[in-house]
Parts: C-alpha cells; structure tokens; sequence
C-alpha cells in the first residue's frame, strides 16, 4: 500500500487499533464486528454470568414478591458535562426511579443507539462511567442492545436503561398526603438544569455549575430503616421542583406550599439564575428528590437525611388544604404567589 | 449573592410597604415602563400589598411585547428560507407573528438558534462561511450596544454572511406617547433603571418639563422597586415634578458613554412601529446607511412597515398604554393564557399579562 510519499512500507500497514477511531455502521449489522464490541467492550467491562449468556433474554431469579420496573431514555448535550456524562445519567436516572418508588435495583438493561462516526474512545469513557455507576450502586448489567445508525439519524449517542427492583418501602404515594405535611428536599436543587445548560452554551462561569448526578438509593434506605412516614417521593428531573409539587397536587387534589427563603440553592445555581433569569425550582436535578412527610417527623427525617450525605436537605414548604391555586411560593415579602408550572425548557430572557 | 439578598430581605420590604402606605395621601396611579419591574413587583407581592395605597400601571417595557407581528413574520420567513440561519434570543421564540412563532418555524424545518449574546452570531457567520447567519434583534436601549458591537465585529472580521433584522426601541418616546394620551391616568412614571444604565437620565429632564409628570430611575430588586416608588409618592405628595434616580448604585446622569457611542456608531434615531402602539415618531433605532451591507431587510429585501396586526379582540394595546389592566381585557385568562397566547403580553417572559397570569390571579391569591 502506497504511503504519504507514494513508497511503500515494509512494515505492517495495519493501524493501531483493529477498529480504527471511530465506529462505523458495520459494527451495528449483526456480524462479527457487532460481536465484537458487545464481547470486548460490554461483556469483558460488566462480567457477569447473566450478560455473558448473550441469551435473547435476560433470565434470572427475583426473591421478592413485589417488584417495581422503569425504562427511561437518555439524551444529553453535550455527553460530557461537570458532574457526570451520559453514562452516569442512564444509571442514576433509572436507579433513582426505582429508589423513589422504595424499590432496591436489582438488575439493568443498557440499549445503545450510536451515530455512526462516534469514536471509540467517546463510548469507552461513557461505558467505564456507566460501569462506575453500577459498582456504586452494587446493581448488575443483565443484558441490552446496540444499534449503529447513519450519521444524522440521532445526535451521537442515546442510551436507554431498564431496571427491575425489589420493593422494600412502602409508601402511599400522593392520594395519601395530610395537609400539614412537610415538604422536604434531600439537597440544593436545580443543579443538574444549569450545569448542562451552561456546559452546552459555553457560558463560562467560573466555577462552573456542577450536576448533582448521582444515587438517591442510600438517603431513601436510611428514611425506611429510620421508619420515617413518608407519605411519597420524587425525584425532581425535568421541570425541577415544580413539576413534583404540580403532578402532587393534581393527583391528590391538595395544595402546596413553599417558602422562597428555605429552598437551598447553591450560590453557582443562583447566580446563573439571576443572570440568565431563571428559576431554580423549574430546572431539573439528577440526584435530588422531594418528599412528603408526617409534619411530626419532619425533623427526624432532616436529621437523617443530613446523617446520610444530604447535608442541605431542608424543609421548604407543606401541603396544604384544596386551594383555588394549588401551588404557591411564599414570597420574602411574606405575600404568596402561584408557582408556575413550567411549559417547556426554560427559555433565557433578552434582558 | 450578598447584593442580591440585601435587596429581598423581608423586614426591609416590610418596612419600606409600611413606610410607603403612610406616605399616600390618595391612591396615586404610577407606570413602570420595563417588564422586569412589571414581574418583580408582582412576582415579589408588591402589587398586592400596596392594592389600596397605590395603582400600578404597566406600560410597554416588554420588547418582545412591542416587536410587530411584521418583523416576527419577516424572521420565519428568513427561517425558512434554504441556506439561511436565524438566530435569536430565547424569548423571542414563543412570540406569535400571523404566521406562527419561530419555534413551530423550527418544527416545520426552519432553521432557528438561540443565542444568548449577538456576538455569539457574529461567532457561528464566521464558522459557517457558506450560510446567511441573520440575527434578530430587538430591544431597548439595553441591548442595542451588543447589536451595534456585533455588527462592528462582523465588519472587522470582513464577514460577507451576517446581516441584522433589527427592531431596536427607545423608551422615552414611548413614554411622551403615553403621557399624551387624553384617556391616560398616569401621574408619574418610575424609568427603567437598566435601560438608564446606558442612556443615563439626563434627556428626562426635557420630558418633565414637557409633561409635568415625576420620573424617578427605579431598579428591579424589591427593595429596590420600594425605593423607587417612595420616592416617586414623595414628588407626588409634595408637588413637585422632578427627575431623581432612586437605582444610584448603577444608573449615572451621563449612563454609559461608551456604549452610547456604540449606538450612535452603528444606529440613527427613527420613527417605528411598535406593536399595539403604532408608529412611534423617533420610537426607535435604524441602522445607518454606512452599515446597510449588515442589514437583513436590505439583503433580503424584507418589508416590515406592515403594522396591520393579526385580527383578534387581544387588548394588547390598551394594555400596555395603561388604559386597562390585563385582566379587565375579556380574552385574559380565558381564550389567551401562555399556553394559548393571543397577543405577546400574554406570551412573552416579561409581559405583563404573562405576569397577572402567573403570580396574581384575581380573587385566588388572596383567598387563604
């Protein structure tokens, strides 16, 4: 083969990777190249007995009598952002789906949908962070899926997880909230919204927003064995705070109410707030949730949620009796205003 | 964020609430001018808790509200056009022109950016040498330098591809409009505290002398905004029709000459329409002749002199006179809400019927 100055080599010409930089659309055909990556990149990183059967099928043994399932799928740019990567979202989001509902992961499903042209060093990184997240959260990759599609066709990389989970926590869910109730976040919220939004848009705060990415599993165990009466838990994904106290209201028909001065926000967030004119209860968290607890408890669960990594954990608010507007935020000037439900992404102002 | 919450703590709002309900003698009718003061005096509770001392007006401080239907339209039709980018800030998105907003442009395959600076569109013309970038702009004077700093970078950097649809407005002449107005009530105006920042306050001498009413130069924290209206009541009270800067941490007399010769570089003072008002005589800005290579309504031959509004019973301009109040306009809250927005008032951020619709609802706020 001719080299740059029309000679030859008398080496081997070969590179120094078998799969070049970047993956092609041939390693999502279904031959030896897809069963490769699956062998060299998912089986040797996740082991395990149940993946490395590549069966059509996961099959496995669940001792519980009641399980809690949830899918979500994952898109974010950029992949890379401060505080986590796509990889980590696609574990924790899920983890964290089951951890509110009370249930302990037990096992995950990882699809991959891969822009032809990603390269190979972008989707090892996002599979070591991927494989970090399940050893923090001791959960097993069990089986998955991976398509390679045209470029164009989707934005680098989606990934889409499935866990199951045995239920070790009981809670009523929202038809079960008493007005009087206090509403309890487990951290500053809104850090997950910002940290993207600034990451993608290049604003250059110094330091930067950093996501709150990460497991809810730990704080939600320490509130069961603490047997805190929690009447119901959310994690406060996209639409932020809001969004939960909304879909809280409309579903048990109460109100909610919170103070503007005991939300914790931390001072990065706040500043891309005021500077980008937005709220941080409508910006979406990672690794924060919102519960509804027995007023008479609420101490004891702060105080166990501090214990357990959530040392900004605050009451914000309570449920309230059936008002006309349901959800409201009291402001420093002791008045109450409704708290908008957000409409879509928030849109930064002119000026 | 010191600078922030020693302008929101609740015993100096309380305090300045008390002080101010002392102060009125009558109900006193005052306008702000800035949709950022429309919000915070809602968003905070101000409104309501002064509801018996005082009526606030809200006047057209809303660019995105005062941007006519014409310009909206003229930029989706850029939008759609093949091999052209049109990049705007984010609340201009939602804004409905005759033919739909920018964001259902972009659903229908038009192409549409945020931007969070114009320079950020001076950046993408340079890195896309083969695609008409065209930046829309509107604002007031608060925005107009980074319009004018864009279109000086592009000419620095020599670009062929950018160009500026441009629908830059002047507050004050709005305001002479508004203090004409035969069925107007206004008795004072507080002024825009940023928009001041740049033009400083000197000019509203002349407008107190013409109209008799007080302006006072208010900023947007609550205390702030407490501050602004007290003295503003104290002018009231008193008689006297002055100009005083209540906003002195940022606001200066002369504003900011630099970015003033920025505006003046690349800009000249013309009449404009503004939506709901009409054409507004010196209402606005124009780019220059010696920039016209940057202007996107001479590149693409754009007309968006059309003022003929979309047919609807929407008050809007009513509204942001002052002659009504958002929620006395029979489509508010019922046929318009910001789901389903009839004018941009209801649509746009800092909107003021946006603003009766999120944080005070007649009758429900106030009924714990």
């Amino acid at each position: 083969m001719p080299d740059g100055d029309g000679g030859w080599q008398p080496a081997c010409p070969a590179p120094a990777s078998h799969d070049g930089e970047r993956i092609t659309l041939a390693y999502g055909e279904g031959g030896r190249l897809t069963r490769r990556l699956i062998q060299e990149r998912i089986v040797r990183r996740f082991g395990g007995d149940t993946l490395a059967a590549l069966g059509d099928a996961a099959v496995f043994d669940l001792p519980a009598h009641r399980v809690a399932m949830t899918t979500d799928g994952y898109t974010v740019t950029p992949l890379f952002f401060p505080g986590g990567d796509i990889g980590r979202l696609a574990v924790f989001g899920t983890v964290n789906d089951l951890a509110v509902s009370g249930a302990r992961p037990r096992a995950i499903s990882l699809a991959m949908v891969i822009e032809e042209g990603l390269s190979w060093d972008t989707l090892d990184r996002v599979l070591a962070s991927v494989h970090d997240a399940l050893e923090a959260t001791g959960v097993s990759l069990v089986t998955g899926d991976t398509k390679v599609v045209p470029r164009g066709a989707v934005d680098q990389l989606f990934l889409t997880t499935t866990a199951i989970g045995e239920v070790f926590f009981l809670m009523p869910g929202p038809k079960g909230m008493e007005a009087g109730d206090a509403l309890v976040v487990s951290g500053p919220i809104g850090r997950h919204g910002a940290a993207v939004l600034c990451s993608r848009e290049n604003f250059g705060f110094d330091p930067p927003p950093v996501s709150d990415c990460g497991s809810l599993l730990a704080p939600i165990e320490a509130l069961w064995k603490a047997a805190i009466p929690v009447r119901c838990l959310r994690d406060a994904t996209r639409g932020g705070v809001a969004a939960v106290l909304h879909e809280w209201s409309m579903s048990s028909g109460l109100g909610m109410t919170i103070d503007a001065l005991a939300i914790p926000v931390t001072p990065d967030v706040r500043a891309v707030c005021e500077l980008l004119g937005l709220d941080a209860v409508h910006l979406a968290c990672e690794g924060t949730f919102v519960a509804a607890v027995a007023k008479d408890h609420a101490a004891q669960a702060l105080e166990t949620l501090q214990a357990h990594g959530c040392e900004s954990a605050a009451v914000i608010g309570e449920v309230t009796a059936t008002r006309s507007t349901p959800v409201r935020v009291r402001t420093a000037s002791g008045r109450e205003i409704p708290l908008d439900e957000p409409a879509g992404s928030p849109l930064p102002r002119i000026c | 964020m010191k600078h922030v919450d020693e302008y929101r703590d609740s015993a100096a709002i309380a305090a300045a609430l008390e002080h101010i309900r002392r102060m009125c003698s009558r109900r006193w009718v005052i306008m702000d001018v800035c949709g950022g003061q429309t919000h915070a005096l809602l968003k905070h509770g101000l409104e309501s808790a002064l509801e018996e001392s005082l009526e606030l007006l809200h006047g057209p401080g809303c660019p995105v509200c005062v941007t006519p239907a014409a310009v909206l339209d003229a930029a989706t039709t850029l939008s759609l056009t093949p091999g052209v980018a049109l990049c705007s800030f984010g609340d201009m998105l939602r804004v409905p022109g005759s033919g739909g907003s920018l964001l259902q442009a972009r659903a229908r395959g038009g192409d549409v950016r945020t931007v969070y600076s114009p320079l950020d569109a001076v950046a993408l013309a340079a890195k896309q040498p083969d695609r008409e970038i065209v930046f829309l702009a509107v604002g007031f004077e608060t925005t107009a330098p980074a319009t004018a700093l864009a279109i000086l970078q592009a000419r620095e950097l020599g670009l062929q591809n950018f160009s500026v649809l441009a629908h830059h407005v002047c507050v004050e002449p709005a305001m002479r409009q508004i203090a004409a107005d035969p069925v107007g009530r206004v008795q004072a105006f507080l002024a825009a505290g940023h928009v001041c920042t740049v033009t400083g306050y000197e000019t509203y001498h002349a407008f107190v002398h013409d109209t008799g009413l007080p302006v006072v130069v208010t900023g947007f924290e609550p205390v702030d905004l407490l501050r602004g209206l007290s003295v503003c009541i104290d002018l009231l009270e008193t008689e006297r029709a002055d100009v005083v800067n209540a906003y002195d941490r940022c606001a200066r007399p002369e504003g900011n000459p630099h970015a003033r010769r920025l505006i003046e570089s690349v800009f000249q003072v013309a009449d404009v329409p503004w939506r709901g008002l009409g054409v507004i005589p010196s209402g606005g800005l124009a780019i220059r002749p010696a920039f016209s290579a940057y202007d996107a309504r001479r590149r693409f031959g754009l007309d968006t002199t059309n003022t003929n509004e979309p047919e609807s019973e929407c008050q809007a301009g009513a509204v942001l006179t002052g002659r009504i109040k958002p929620p006395a306009c029979p489509l508010f809250g019922t046929t318009c809400t910001p789901d389903t927005p009839a004018g941009a008032p209801m649509v746009s951020s800092e909107g003021a019927c946006a603003a009766y619709f999120a944080y005070a609802l007649s009758g429900e706020v106030t009924d714990a």
